[in-house]
């Protein structure tokens, strides 16, 4: 089992989700965040005054998936959130131990 | 010239005279004979009791025009520039002044203001509105009852104090501000109020030492609150973490809602102030709409020239620098004056607020005294200069007004005027921040600051999304 946390620009949010469920990924779980890689900030003016904003709005994906549908599930989440410019966000792919249903106790892949 | 005058009026009567015929024809014929004394009076009465009737209509819905610049206009301007742990706390500034304020008036704000005193200040004439009823003063407003006058000079002696709460915006205690400007309200404007509107006052334009030039407002209560507003600034110190951290405004929106509020309620403010209907209430009605258009374009077209983009909230201060500057003049100019008047102090408010502000390093959080203060100053000078005869003959029939009219004399007492205000003001202000500041103390702490007021203050948030 694999999470994967992709930090995309918002705008790009829907049209992620809609290319992970034709994919065939059925859960995820979306936070509001902020942050910035290489992009950097944005100056914004408010009566002559700069202020620099550094830490813009994004959204983070979170998806936990079978090893088998890694590649599936990345190439619909950087189909979809490309824009070919700098801030377009981040893929990060970490191993997950164990996943449990709180349902009915089930354990492993069959909990996802 | 003189044939054409003559002429017009024939044509006046004639076409005045053709449909009263008209309709003369069908209707029974009037009763004939000399009208007795007894139909001349009635008559008359009907005559007075119809003006009556329609000034106090205009200056009843003028009276609520300008409490809606408080609230929610002041309330949302303010609010939505300061971050978001402090819009209640702001808000409440505003609202509490509407409370306060209002009883104080009721006891002792409007005989200090307009009662029989000397030159400085008013007696206790009027002390719980005694005397105070549906008979017009015909000292301030011959057709309108008294109460009327009465509870629309409460809602300018509102605003003023309300606007002061954007210079200590995120930092003052509640207790203390509220302290501070129910004091401030009796200390600086009701004496300041009677010197310039009160009868026998040291600077009323009819029978004043310094007789200056304010229709609504320019000294009275934008001078006196932005020049507060910089004492207390200064007084106080900046805010936790000013200039270094970035303190935006939270909501742009509620600003913009609430400047345009002000727009709309300042018709009552400036156009209210001919205490009738009249042509006088429609020459500062225009006047304050010119001035409002002409200074958002002259703040946005400094702001785009200095910082390369024309932001909302230039335009909006702007617009309201404005209003501030032809406050003292709308009863006095004519209508291509104001619209110069508003260009000037669009410019000069937003260069105000981009140099002298940040040269001067005060934290005047919400710029109360770049615009009110400085757009107040120079409204009541240019006053001096633009007012005319044409508009408003004052100082008599043939008398020059300002120096429009070659009366430049009267630049010398719109000076007076604006350092009387800049005085009184500053001392008062200073004097009254030391007690109160040694009494309950003014600051909130360190921890209540970075908490924001909202919760420190009054144990509520402007917004809980989770809830």
């Amino acid at each position: 089992m694999l999470k994967i946390e992709a930090i995309l620009q918002p705008s790009k949010l829907d049209a992620v989700k809609d290319a992970l469920l034709e994919a065939g990924i059925e859960g995820m779980t979306i936070l509001e965040a902020r942050g910035h890689g290489r992009q950097k900030g944005h100056t914004e003016f408010y009566r002559g005054r700069e202020y620099t904003v550094d830490l813009l709005p994004k959204v983070k994906i979170e998806l936990v998936v079978t090893d088998e549908m890694k590649e599936k599930a990345l190439q619909a989440i950087i189909g979809a959130a490309r824009t070919g410019r700098i801030g377009d966000g981040k893929i990060f792919v970490s191993r997950i131990e164990d996943a449990i249903r709180i349902r009915n106790d089930e354990h492993g892949e069959t909990a996802l | 010239m003189k044939l054409r005058s003559r002429l017009k009026q024939i044509f006046a009567v004639a076409i005045l005279t053709v449909p009263a015929l008209a309709l003369a024809q069908p209707s029974a014929p009037a009763p004939s004979g000399p009208a007795t004394q007894e139909q001349i009076a009635s008559l008359q009465a009907a005559v007075q009791n119809a003006q009556s009737n329609a000034d106090n209509a205009w200056m009843l819905v003028s009276a609520a025009l300008v409490l809606l610049m408080t609230g929610p206009g002041l309330a949302l301007f303010y609010g939505g520039l300061v971050r978001k742990k402090n819009i209640l706390a702001t808000m409440m500034q505003s609202f509490a002044m509407m409370g306060l304020v209002t009883i104080l008036w009721a006891i002792l704000g409007y005989s200090l203001a307009f009662g029989h005193g000397n030159s400085f200040i008013g007696g206790f004439d009027h002390l719980f509105l005694r005397g105070v009823g549906v008979a017009p003063n015909t000292d301030y407003a011959a057709t309108i009852p008294e109460q009327t006058f009465m509870v629309y000079q409460l809602m300018f002696a509102i605003i003023t104090p309300a606007l002061i709460t954007g210079a200590f915006a995120e930092r003052m205690k509640f207790s203390a501000m509220a302290v501070f400007l129910s004091l401030w309200s009796l200390v600086v404007y009701s004496p300041m109020a009677h010197m310039v509107w009160g009868v026998g006052g040291f600077l009323n334009a009819i029978g004043g030492h310094f007789p200056s030039l304010d229709f609504a407002g320019g000294t009275v209560v934008h001078v006196t609150s932005g020049v507060s507003a910089l004492v207390t600034a200064i007084y106080l110190g900046k805010r936790l973490g000013y200039p270094h951290t970035a303190m935006p405004p939270h909501s742009m929106v509620l600003s913009f809602i609430g400047a345009c509020l002000l727009w709309v309620g300042w018709f009552g403010f400036n156009a209210g102030s001919a205490l009738n209907s009249g042509g006088l209430a429609t020459s500062a009605f225009v006047n304050t709409h010119f001035a409002a258009a002409a200074a958002a374009l002259g703040w946005t077209i400094t702001e785009w020239i200095h910082n390369g983009k024309p932001t909302a909230l230039g335009a909006i201060s702007g617009a309201v620098a404005g209003l501030v500057a032809i406050t003292p003049a709308s009863g006095f100019v004519e209508p291509f004056p104001a619209l110069l008047i508003g260009l000037i102090a669009g410019a000069f408010c937003s260069l105000m607020v981009f140099e002298v502000k940040s040269r001067l390093g005060y934290d005047d959080s919400l710029d109360a005294f770049g615009v009110h203060g400085a757009g107040g100053t120079l409204g009541a000078l240019m006053t001096g200069l633009f007012a005319t005869k044409a508009i408003n003959s004052i100082f008599g029939k043939d008398a020059p007004t300002g120096a429009a009219d070659g009366h430049w004399g009267q630049l010398i007492n719109q000076s007076a005027g604006i350092a009387i205000a800049w005085i009184l003001s500053a001392v008062g202000t200073l004097v009254l921040l030391f007690i109160v500041d040694k009494v309950i103390g003014l600051r909130v702490s360190p921890e209540d600051e970075s908490t924001g007021l909202d919760l420190s203050q009054h144990g509520e948030e402007g917004y809980d999304l989770n809830s």
